[in-house]
């Protein structure tokens, strides 16, 4: 076991430690198992950093690959591995994660149960990053569905109001896109052939098979809409989004961080990593509806963020129509998009993370998430926190310069110009609908920050005394408001790790 | 034709039927507030049974005429009934003392019922099979009705009883057919007699006789149409007669089917295939959505138990020609019906823990158990999830076989996959109720529960288990290949 091959294992498997030592903590120790929950995500942080510094840039493939048995008796192994593509993604979750625990160290939601709540959290880190490094289907599989039931009782047990229903929502929806995912993956397996009539799972192993021809087309087809509908309910995308507003609003603060910051882009990722290399036919074929889908989740989600009245609610549906952005870019079957997508989902995990972040703080101190009865002022009796979530409202809106942009305009750019064998005209009226959900984004966060932060101070409020940021929430909001003006300013730092890959991967298309 | 018996081949029997008629003669002996003491005795001959058990492992012996088997296919049932056997004794303990029940009557029927159960895998004969399902459900007729004040155990028993000789005589009939047609009674000769082609009024009267027989076990796995005896059977019997009727029961009747249709009716298979296809998808979508409906508990576990002997009937219709499918579609059925013994058997331990708190125990009594009883709580979501088939769970394991064979065959194992996929997709709903309760929901009061230690035990051991098998599924997964019948 060297650095090499066990790195990506620790860190992905150091939360599911930290979980099980949390369950043998006695009750009592309140503090301790918060204390408990931030230092083991802080040690997988450190690890993924680690990771990051000892990454190799300019070579191409997998790097800290392993492969060693698993179960022989389905032929599923463990392979995991890291590349350009995963490395962002996978740095993400330990991020968020880290920064999550931090902010739990000040609240955590009614009813209580410290450690169930960190311990979920744990579990629930190892699903989301395991994903990103597997390069096995069934373990893939595994790990994606790993997230569900943590993340089905945090919503159920500590969320609001409508907790149950969300929560049994989310979980019924997700699962059966994932089950018609598993079905896809079955049937990819065997139809595969590495030689001797030996089947594989392997992902590297399905890429090679299907560059070579191995896939029919019409299998491409059928299989493409199995594992698609998996992967679009995931993302989410429209008209499958339906459970992504009820679970974001009604889950704690960190639920809807994890859930918007990192579950989100599982679905996409699935897209790139395993949909379009190993069913390229299929890919192409699927592309034009999916542009098409992509395009009305971002107007669409615009109109409905327009509509909303509770806050948590609007920002929720903002997700549908940045992933819309993100499918837009993969949709288009170009470096550029893919890079657009990939650069879309760190920026939107940072940004709405952030979101999540202030509308949780906001409801911790006036006990509502109605912007009506906000009011307004915001910005006059917490000035700081006013002023936080302007910042991070209008990065979410795309302005130049902070981290949104570039997803944003990089996906609108790619979509100009399509892949060869897609229409041109086709995706250039999707762009034209990208550009006016655009305005549409830009209206509907204008529009709240006038309700919330502008306007004077209702009276009811004037008499509270609730503070403005505590000295946690900065320490874990800092990291995250850097990061979106540091990408804004120099999205190279991104797109240089994800470049090299994202052209090797078109390479297997020879689109 | 007196034939030597091999008497080590039958050791395990032998054993447990001595102990059968200890428990009852030293019942008979003690003072009533000693009446308890049968239990550790049949506890003590179970062990020495399954020592005697892992003793054959390895060897491959047979008597009474080829009547009884034992191979690694026998080896596999009987180490696992004999398992089971101790769990369900375990759970049965302090809810049978202090019922004021007949205390060694009950474990006599009950060790004869698995006496029954130890005979089924090695019955390679079609009269060594009847008496076999005779001596697993006869006990049960009487078990069921345990409860002699009650009326709804009263029910219980006589609808089991009378669902169970109708099928039984149904089944022998085929039987007879069978004998009639094959000049044989074991099961391997059949198989042989079967394969040549016969002539057309012959071959109808075949299958006809392979439907009357698969209509008794049928019965006895509680497949649709024939499941209507056990939802009323589970709710009236003691829910420690419950548990070993959904598990123990079922696996024997599993075990039964699987020998006949490999062994005896395997050439015929493009008769029966289509037949079980329907009863598969019958059996698990009527079991799911009825199951939707239920507010008791143990009637909920009742369908679901039907709804997975749908799942564990699948991988027969998907029997071919090709006998790389069929070895896949047996391992499967087989780890199956290991992975859903354990799985449902826990959730009847943590059902029996909350015996005391109410008879007809619903769904809303479990609210707020998370507070009052952790590890029974953390246990019985292990189970409902993992029955619900999410991994990494051992119940996700025992589908994911299930759909890869499926699969692997296309066709018909496509669709039925696609609809076992949906209908798992459908019992979450009600497998996530219980959990529900006990973690989202407050409970009335706060008082701990008490549970019976062993009980407790029972459910730690088998949460355990499924944590253990879903997270590394060599575990156990590595044996059912092993114990094929398949090409013999």
């Amino acid at each position: 076991m060297t650095w090499e091959n066990s790195a990506i294992t620790i860190a992905t498997l150091l939360p599911l430690a930290g979980a099980l030592v949390i369950a043998l903590v006695p009750r009592q120790y309140e503090k301790g198992v918060r204390a408990l929950g931030i230092v083991f995500t802080g040690a997988a942080l450190v690890f993924a950093i680690a990771i990051t510094f000892t990454f190799d840039y300019g070579a191409s493939g997998l790097q800290f690959q392993l492969n060693t048995s698993w179960i022989p008796a389905i032929d599923a192994r463990y392979h995991v591995g890291i590349d350009g593509i995963s490395l962002p993604l996978f740095v993400l979750t330990f991020v968020l994660s880290f920064l999550c625990a931090i902010y739990t160290w000040r609240v955590v939601p009614k009813p209580g149960k410290t450690k169930a709540f960190i311990g979920l959290m744990l579990l629930l880190e190892t699903g989301m990053a395991g994903t990103f490094i597997a390069f096995d289907l069934i373990l893939f599989f595994v790990f994606w569905e790993l997230v569900l039931v943590p993340m089905y009782f945090l919503i159920g047990i500590w969320g609001s109001s409508n907790r149950e229903y969300a929560a049994i929502k989310f979980f019924l929806y997700t699962l059966f896109g994932s089950v018609f995912m598993l079905l896809g993956f079955l049937a990819m397996f065997f139809n595969s052939d590495i030689g001797g009539g030996v089947h594989t799972f392997d992902i590297v192993q399905l890429q090679q098979y299907a560059a070579s021809g191995g896939f029919s087309h019409a299998f491409q087809l059928i299989v493409f809409a199995a594992v698609g509908l998996g992967f679009a309910v995931k993302v989410p995308m429209w008209p499958f989004h339906t459970w992504l507003p009820d679970a974001h609003t009604e889950a704690p603060t960190i639920g809807s961080v994890l859930l918007a910051g990192v579950m989100l882009k599982m679905g996409a990722y699935g897209f790139i990593r395993i949909a379009l290399p190993i069913l390229p036919y299929g890919a192409q074929k699927y592309a034009p509806w999916i542009g098409l889908l992509a395009a009305i989740a971002i107007v669409y989600a615009a109109l409905a963020c327009l509509a909303q009245k509770d806050l948590k609610r609007l920002i929720a549906f903002s997700s549908v129509g940045h992933m819309g952005f993100v499918m837009l870019g993969i949709a288009t079957l170009t470096s550029i998009g893919i890079n657009a997508a990939i650069f879309g989902m760190v920026a939107h995990g940072l940004i709405t993370g952030m979101l999540f972040f202030c509308v949780g703080s906001l409801y911790d101190r006036y006990h509502t998430r109605e912007i009506a009865e906000i009011g307004g002022g915001v910005m006059q009796k917490l000035p700081y926190l006013g002023g936080v979530f302007a910042f991070v409202a209008i990065a979410s809106l795309g302005l130049p310069g902070l981290a949104g942009f570039w997803g944003e305009v990089m996906a609108l750019l790619s979509s100009y110009s399509p892949a060869q064998s897609l229409s041109t005209p086709l995706f250039r009226a999707f762009m034209i609908a990208g550009g006016v959900g655009t305005i549409l984004t830009a209206g509907y966060f204008l529009w709240m920050l006038q309700r919330v932060n502008m306007g004077t101070l209702p009276e009811k409020w004037k008499a509270e005394a609730f503070g403005d940021v505590a000295a946690v929430e900065w320490v874990s909001w800092v990291p995250l408001l850097v990061g979106i003006v540091v990408l804004g300013l120099f999205p190279s730092l991104l797109t240089d790790v994800t470049q090299a890959p994202v052209n090797s991967l078109l390479g297997l298309f020879g689109a | 034709m007196n034939q030597a018996i091999d008497y080590t081949a039958i050791l395990p029997e032998l054993i447990l039927a001595g102990t059968i008629v200890l428990v009852l003669v030293v019942d008979a002996f003690r003072a009533p507030a000693r009446k308890w003491m049968a239990m550790p005795i049949a506890f003590a001959g179970v062990v020495a049974s399954l020592i005697a058990t892992l003793t054959l492992i390895g060897e491959d012996r047979s008597t009474f005429g080829g009547a009884f088997v034992v191979d690694e296919f026998a080896l596999l049932f009987k180490v696992f009934f004999l398992s089971v056997a101790l769990l369900v004794l375990m759970v049965s303990f302090r809810y049978f003392r202090d019922g004021h029940f007949y205390q060694g009557e009950f474990y006599f029927l009950v060790l004869t019922s698995f006496l029954g159960c130890l005979l089924m895998p090695s019955s390679r004969d079609l009269l060594m099979l009847f008496i076999s399902l005779e001596l697993v459900s006869a006990p049960g007729f009487v078990i069921a009705a345990f409860r002699k004040s009650d009326p709804r155990s009263n029910e219980a028993g006589i609808k089991f009883f009378l669902f169970g000789v109708l099928s039984t005589a149904v089944m022998l009939y085929g039987m007879s057919l069978i004998y009639g047609l094959t000049g044989s009674l074991n099961l391997s000769e059949i198989g042989r007699a079967l394969s040549t082609p016969l002539p057309p009024g012959r071959e109808t009267m075949a299958q006809a006789a392979i439907l009357f027989i698969v209509a008794g076990f049928a019965f006895k796995v509680s497949a649709v149409p024939f499941q209507f005896w056990a939802p009323d059977t589970y709710e009236g019997a003691p829910v420690p007669v419950a548990a070993f009727l959904a598990t123990a029961s079922k696996a024997a009747g599993f075990a039964g089917l699987l020998q006949l249709m490999f062994v005896a009716f395997p050439a015929q298979y493009e008769f029966w295939t289509p037949i079980f296809a329907v009863l598969s998808i019958l059996t698990m979508t009527i079991g799911n959505f009825v199951a939707l409906q239920q507010r008791q508990v143990v009637r909920l576990l009742a369908y679901s138990s039907i709804a997975q002997a749908g799942y564990m009937l699948l991988p027969f219709a998907l029997v071919s020609a090709n006998p790389v499918i069929n070895q896949d579609a047996f391992a499967a059925a087989v780890t199956y019906i290991l992975i859903y013994a354990v799985m449902t058997l826990g959730a009847f331990a943590v059902v029996i823990a909350m015996a005391k708190e109410s008879r007809g125990l619903l769904i809303t009594d479990f609210a707020g158990l998370s507070r009052r009883a952790p590890v029974i709580a953390v246990a019985m979501t292990v189970f409902m999830v993992s029955l619900a088939g999410i991994p990494p769970l051992a119940g996700f394991w025992a589908k994911f076989l299930v759909f890869q064979v499926a699969i692997q065959r296309g066709g018909i194992g496509t669709a039925l996959a696609i609809i076992m996929v949906i209908n798992s997709v459908v019992s979450l709903s009600y497998y996530l109720a219980v959990p529900k309760q006990m973690l989202f929901v407050d409970g009335e009061h706060e008082r701990p529960l008490v549970a019976p230690a062993m009980v407790t035990a029972v459910a730690v051991l088998a949460s355990v288990a499924v944590v253990a098998v879903g997270v590394w599924p060599e575990l156990l997964a590595h044996f059912p290949p092993l114990s094929t019948l398949v090409g013999q």
